[in-house]
């Protein structure tokens, strides 16, 4: 395995963890406390949905002209990156909640306590739910799979490293009946960043027609380098918030608020 | 046409998210990229400096404000 094609399924493998641990969080508060069976419905719907939308768009992304592919998915992965890089940041420097699994799903659960009476059988809140979290949380997982696959031509193996992600994920939670709010998530969610932002500069300047100099191996220089340019501006970020300079109307912003929009 | 606009707007959402002045320079950073390699001139060096940049201005923006 090249060094590309380790990094395209670490960052699928990475992505997909933090994606499915959220989903997770959903389908286990409207599960435990409206119906599972309803619940798991709304996972398999989702998860339809989302083949469809996969089988739909592979041919027609893999059939583009490889500048083209480089280019626009280059250009995406990196508005994708340069998001979860800049929330990570502001995360790691204390002006961002944290993302809390634990106390996503205590807000879950309410909000799902306190949407009516459960009928027997089917629950439409409770597959509408599911349905959107896993939905929503699986489209960026499946961009992501399509672009990073597409690109080396190994679609199969981007799939498969989503796959066991989701699997593992899976297990852990039957095993911890609970959600995982030990996995490091907002680690997982910088180091996303890092591998979306240095895979989207890199083939979104070859795309363009730049040469990098080592070919493929000046991603050995480009990740590491993104990787030191964050650390570095979120201690700076830090240490200013601590001293007041630069950030006096800065506040707190919450990850709750977002739940509609995908994980970063 | 109010379906269109919706899965438009969804669709904006999911690609530009809450930042569309980084959108914005990603765009015409891989656009000075394309025109210097044109040129003839080595060009790989345009896009981490416009990522430094970027990233620099996107986490500017946000520290001086809430994230919307």
């Amino acid at each position: 395995m090249s060094g590309a094609e380790l990094g395209l399924a670490l960052s699928v493998f990475l992505a997909c963890t933090v994606e499915a641990v959220e989903a997770l969080t959903i389908v286990l508060a409207v599960g435990s406390t409206r119906s599972w069976s309803s619940a798991i419905g709304g996972v398999g719907a989702a998860v339809l949905a989302l083949a469809v939308i996969v089988a739909a768009l592979g041919p027609a992304i893999t059939s583009l002209p490889i500048d083209v592919l480089r280019v626009v998915i280059g250009g995406l992965l990196l508005i994708f990156g340069l998001q979860w890089l800049r929330k990570a940041i502001l995360r790691s420097a204390g002006l961002k909640a944290k993302h809390d699994e634990s106390q996503i799903y205590e807000e879950e659960a309410a909000a799902a306590r306190a949407a009516g009476a459960k009928h027997d059988g089917f629950d439409g809140y409770a597959f509408t739910i599911a349905f959107k979290g896993v939905l929503l949380e699986g489209l960026e997982v499946a961009f992501i799979v399509l672009t990073f696959g597409a690109n080396q031509h190994r679609v199969p193996l981007a799939a498969a490293a989503a796959g066991l992600a989701v699997l593992l994920v899976v297990l852990a939670g039957v095993a911890a009946r609970a959600p995982l709010a030990r996995v490091p998530e907002n680690t997982l969610k910088f180091a996303v960043g890092v591998m979306l932002s240095s895979f989207g500069m890199f083939w979104g300047a070859e795309g363009a027609g730049a040469s990098w100099p080592g070919g493929d191996a000046a991603l050995l220089v480009i990740v590491p380098g993104v990787l030191i340019v964050a650390i570095a501006m979120s201690k700076t970020v830090a240490g200013t918030t601590d001293s007041g300079s630069i950030v006096p109307g800065a506040q707190m912003t919450s990850d709750t608020a977002e739940q509609a929009r995908m994980g970063a | 046409m109010t379906r269109v606009r919706g899965l438009l707007l969804a669709v904006w959402e999911f690609v530009v998210g809450d930042d569309w002045r980084t959108a914005i320079g990603v765009a015409l950073a891989l656009g000075v990229t394309a025109l210097v390699a044109a040129a003839g001139v080595t060009a790989w060096w345009v896009m981490p400096l416009a990522v430094l940049g970027l990233l620099a201005l996107s986490i500017r923006r946000s520290a001086r404000g809430p994230t919307r």
